[in-house]
């Protein structure tokens, strides 16, 4: 066979494109501008894709809960935890997690759980959204 | 004398240390003759990360995170070959379950590899479209791996003593769905790379590792099955709960009824172990007992346990390229005293040898990756002429293969 790759290539062609086209169709020049536009309600943002269920995102950290028994910070494998030695209380860094969520099956009062949140990006690691205290 | 006897014919043509599309750093040096290749010198060792090393300051359930980012593609059978390490050492018990689930995660992800590899097979000789093609089919399998593992490629399910996610009765439905998927698709993928005609060109008597090399090199993995060497730690010495299910080593006989050893027999095997892949999963599905998921919940107790015991151990798994092994050795402490990794390339970089000797400039990008080699290779490829010197990048090198392909069209 010599061609056995067309008909799937014309098969193809009329097919909608697979790709969501978050946040916008095109990118916007500024994308501050357009977060700022979305919020006055002038465009519609293109939402996400949804998470799965279990999706690990964003820490969620209960410090009501937290008995400072440290077995997290011992666990991390990027040692992204570090712990407040005044409060008894710990803090993440994320922009070192890994997100593997050990630190939720290690935790024994369960006041760390993983949230849906994945749009992390930063220019500086050690920005507000960045840690969880 | 002659002017042949005093003229030097061949010439020195450096590949690496740095190639983008073998994803690891390796060196080789090749001695051309006009445009085929009369010798072959390959240098490992041009990156070294300390993986090792940094395992050895980290207790063992760090370490099966480390592990797991020694490779992106391979990133469940380091951890997991890890793990059935320390359960060696620890006399760990694996509930019957985990066993089952452990290995639908191992196919899973020779399914993933080795669609990758078809993928990355057809850019190489210039066949874009089949590319794009198995990259639709491996999103399937990312979307599955995402749903069961809540990861895409970094899976995270890998636990000392069995795994940390479940296959509940409700994702089953899910599973089967996909599994139907793959196997339609298979079907549209075997008939591309087995029956077209650019891929028997370009595939077709390239890059022959002959059934003695391959023993005398040690090759493993889809390499050695496709010269004809029946070798498969799956069956060798199952591990996991393949011991219970019913396969076979796929060689490229059980298709064409001859062994050459060639890339295309090489794209047989992988294709053929696909879909053995997709019905172990199903095999795995029916026969899954009830019960635990992993032998000690409770990490704290379990790291406690590690840190009594005292020995060694070895892993061995059957990675979608090839028998991959690690040596752990505990010494009562809480780090591991030592930890060394051989991954699968290790043992398919000198095959590498007999296959390009004899082969065009051109068929360095397919044969190299026919192997499916977890290293990156060179950016820059320095063709040193009679003392000039230029430069030939991997788009250059890539156009020349698809060059080849288009004047064997002709």
């Amino acid at each position: 066979m010599r061609f056995s790759m067309l008909p799937q290539v014309f098969f193809q062609m009329f097919k909608k494109p697979f790709t969501n086209k978050f946040p916008a169709k095109y990118i916007p020049s500024s994308t501050t501008k357009f977060l700022e536009d979305v919020g006055a309600g002038r465009v519609k943002i293109i939402p996400p894709v949804e998470t799965p269920i279990d999706f690990r995102g964003k820490i969620q950290y209960d410090s009501e809960k937290c008995i400072g028994c440290k077995l997290c910070i011992k666990v991390c494998p990027t040692e992204a935890i570090e712990y407040k030695e005044k409060e008894k209380k710990i803090k993440i860094y994320l922009a070192r997690c890994c997100f593997c969520s050990q630190c939720n099956d290690v935790c024994p009062t369960n006041c760390l759980s993983m949230g849906n949140e994945f749009l992390l990006a930063d220019t500086d690691k050690y920005s507000k959204d960045l840690i969880v205290e | 004398m002659s002017p042949e006897a005093t003229t030097k014919t061949t010439y020195r043509l450096p590949i690496g240390p740095i190639h983008p599309a073998l994803k690891e750093p390796v060196a080789f040096e090749f001695e051309i003759d006009g445009e085929r290749i009369v010798d072959v010198r390959v240098s490992l060792g041009q990156v070294h990360r300390s993986v090792e090393w940094a395992g050895m300051r980290r207790n063992p359930i760090q370490i099966l995170y480390l592990a797991e980012r020694i490779c992106g593609i391979c990133s469940y059978c380091h951890p997991m070959a890890f793990a059935l390490a320390v359960e060696n050492i620890a006399d760990i018990e694996v509930p019957e379950r985990a066993e089952y689930l452990r290995v639908i995660q191992a196919e899973l992800e020779r399914i993933c590899s080795h669609i990758l590899w078809a993928g990355v097979a057809a850019h190489e000789i210039g066949f874009d479209s089949v590319l794009f093609l198995t990259w639709q089919m491996r999103e399937k399998v990312l979307d599955l791996t995402e749903y069961l593992t809540g990861n895409r490629i970094t899976k995270a399910i890998t636990m000392i003593g069995g795994v940390r996610r479940d296959i509940t009765k409700d994702m089953v439905p899910k599973v089967t769905e996909a599994l139907n998927y793959f196997k339609d698709n298979f079907e549209k993928l075997r008939h591309i790379f087995l029956d077209d005609k650019t891929f028997k060109m370009r595939s077709q008597g390239v890059g022959i590792l002959t059934k003695e090399d391959a023993l005398q090199l040690c090759a493993c993995g889809p390499t050695t099955r496709a010269s004809g060497v029946k070798k498969d730690v799956r069956l060798d010495q199952p591990y996991f709960a393949y011991g219970d299910l019913d396969f076979d080593y796929v060689t490229p006989d059980i298709l064409t009824g001859e062994v050459n050893g060639d890339v295309y027999d090489r794209i047989i095997v992988r294709l053929l172990e696909v879909k053995q892949s997709i019905e172990l999963i199903e095999q795995c599905l029916d026969l899954m007992p009830a019960g635990d998921i992993v032998s000690e919940p409770k990490i704290a107790k379990l790291l406690a346990t590690l840190k009594k015991v005292k020995g060694e151990g070895i892993g061995r798994m059957e990675a979608p390229r090839g028998e991959v092994i690690h040596y752990v050795k505990l010494d009562e402490n809480e780090h591991p005293y030592c930890w060394k990794v051989r991954a699968p390339t290790y043992n398919n970089i000198l095959p590498w040898i007999p296959m390009l000797r004899g082969e065009q400039i051109a068929d360095i990008p397919i044969v190299a990756a026919s192997t499916d080699p977890c290293m990156s290779c060179t950016n820059r490829v320095a063709i040193v002429d009679s003392g000039k010197k230029y430069e030939l990048n991997r788009e250059e090198l890539h156009k020349m293969s698809v060059e080849k392909t288009r004047r064997l069209m002709k």
